[in-house]
């Protein structure tokens, strides 16, 4: 969650809208649309009238300080936010020319195309094997063999694969935390989603597993777009293309990530990015 | 968040002062070797060239400062430029110090010589490469794009005497060989004045890129 919703705003806030050189990034191929997205936790607003293009098969980062709304927005994407009671949502999000908010859609079927990876790992506790298959055996697939290299692809593009392949009976929750978080993002692509959603994935993470999570999300942006939500924000300067920096439910400012972190456009942003509040 | 921003302010206030003293120094060395030049000061040439060793400790310093702020504090936006600006414009600065120790030498050499009465726009040039410096340091100080703009707008002047020089010592050399090692001594003076000129510049372009993340190098002053 992303801490307390705020309400009302600050005398001197910039404000981005439509055609703003600092929220419109040249973004060819999209595969989100977010139109004036706003919402609300009961009277409280969170987010305010966000619009941006996520782009295919791209990483894109959002950052900001806590209760900034970038986790919010992250839960908009598969409607997760559908879970909390007295939500109210406003704009609308285009997947692929379909709104993600529209009342006909097949939730369980948005989910399967946008997967999500959350903070803390969350294994079932079931074996190696299952965690994986659990996914496609729902969405229909029986037979053991193609099963069998669901997990397997799954676990190879998760690269997890060489240091399970021996003990894929045994309980999930004896990996590492690493290799947990690596398992749910095995979990998360074992049935083929378009967009895999991270909410923080490595904070509860060390280095190495850090980086180990870093490099599979580059290999992971050539089938798959990504979109994080990073507290780090020099884990947002290494491995995302595009960033997107939140403050009191706004978007204040969108770029590609090299720019964002060397020359950006809003004040507030250089104030954020070079510590000077937040 | 982690946020350590006092120390890193603290550390980004410490390397402006370092890189401020290392021009300070610089711009005092242009001007002592000037002098020693200019009025056959030998005394005055000596200690521009003792005093290089100060200015190279330095410029390692400052190297060092710039390596651990990377390391430590990742700087962003601004922070990233304000230092990848030090880093480049450290070795220019430190470079000129280096052209003021050579005037001093050929001051020195000149010096054991009778005064060949050819010094023309060598003044001119000294005062001009010293303004140049001297407003590249206050551009830096300011962040002041601007400003930068108007120190690299000086350096054709700096080149175009420095041709008259080289034209005129060459007569000299023509009418009187007794001249020779005399006048190239000069000629290589007018050089180093250029070269300051040149590397004042390279410094302002730099600083045009911190305050405004513009790149104008390899460009015509035209162009923009």
């Amino acid at each position: 969650m992303t801490g307390q919703p705020q309400t009302g705003e600050p005398e001197t806030f910039e404000r981005a809208e439509a055609g703003d050189h600092a929220i419109d990034p040249e973004i060819r191929t999209p595969i989100l649309d977010v139109r004036t997205l706003s919402l609300w936790y009961g009277e409280t607003q969170a987010l305010f009238d966000i619009s941006l293009l996520i782009p295919s098969k791209q990483i894109t980062a959002f950052i900001g300080p806590s209760g900034c709304g970038k986790s919010t927005l992250l839960r908009c994407f598969n409607r997760l936010n559908d879970l909390i009671d007295e939500v109210r949502v406003e704009g609308g999000i285009l997947f692929e020319q379909d709104d993600i908010r529209d009342p006909s859609t097949d939730v369980t079927a948005l989910r399967k195309r946008i997967g999500m990876v959350f903070q803390k790992s969350n294994p079932f506790p079931k074996s190696i094997y299952e965690n994986i298959a659990y996914g496609p055996r729902i969405h229909g697939i029986r037979d053991r063999r193609e099963m069998d290299e669901i997990v397997e692809q799954s676990l190879r593009r998760a690269a997890l694969w060489d240091e399970v392949k021996d003990r894929l009976g045994e309980s999930a929750l004896g990996l590492s935390g690493g290799q947990q978080q690596r398992l749910c993002i095995a979990r998360a692509i074992a049935i083929e989603p378009e967009v895999i959603l991270l909410d923080e994935p490595c904070s509860a993470l060390d280095p190495i597993a850090t980086a180990k999570i870093e490099e599979l999300m580059i290999e992971l942006k050539e089938h798959y777009s990504l979109v994080i939500v990073t507290h780090n924000m020099q884990q947002a300067s290494r491995i995302s293309d595009y960033t997107a920096f939140m403050y009191l439910g706004r978007l204040i400012e969108y770029q590609p990530t090299e720019r964002l972190f060397i020359n950006p456009i809003r004040t507030q942003t250089e104030e954020y990015i070079t510590g000077r509040f937040g | 968040m982690e946020h350590a921003s006092i120390q890193l302010r603290e550390q980004l206030d410490l390397l402006s002062e370092m890189i401020l003293r290392l021009g300070g120094l610089t711009e005092e060395a242009i001007g002592k070797s000037v002098r020693a030049l200019v009025d056959r000061d030998s005394d005055l040439a000596r200690e521009v060239l003792e005093g290089d060793a100060q200015i190279d400790q330095i410029e390692l310093q400052i190297d060092n400062l710039c390596m651990e702020i990377l390391a430590r504090h990742q700087p962003m936006a601004g922070d990233l430029r304000f230092v990848a600006t030090a880093m480049k414009i450290t070795p220019d600065l430190e470079r000129i110090a280096d052209h003021a120790g050579n005037i001093s030498e050929r001051a020195l050499e000149l010096n054991e010589e009778p005064p060949l009465n050819a010094m023309v726009d060598m003044p001119l040039m000294a005062t001009r490469a010293q303004q140049m410096v001297r407003g590249a340091l206050d551009a830096f100080v300011r962040s002041d794009a601007e400003a930068a703009l108007a120190v690299i707008r000086m350096d054709s002047e700096l080149n175009q005497r420095m041709e008259q020089v080289f034209r005129v010592l060459l007569s000299y050399m023509v009418e009187d060989p007794k001249t020779i090692s005399r006048a190239m001594r000069l000629t290589f003076v007018a050089k180093y004045f250029e070269r300051i000129g040149d590397q004042a510049t390279n410094i302002c372009e730099q600083i045009v890129f911190m305050s405004e993340a513009r790149v104008i190098k390899h460009k015509a002053l035209g162009e923009k």
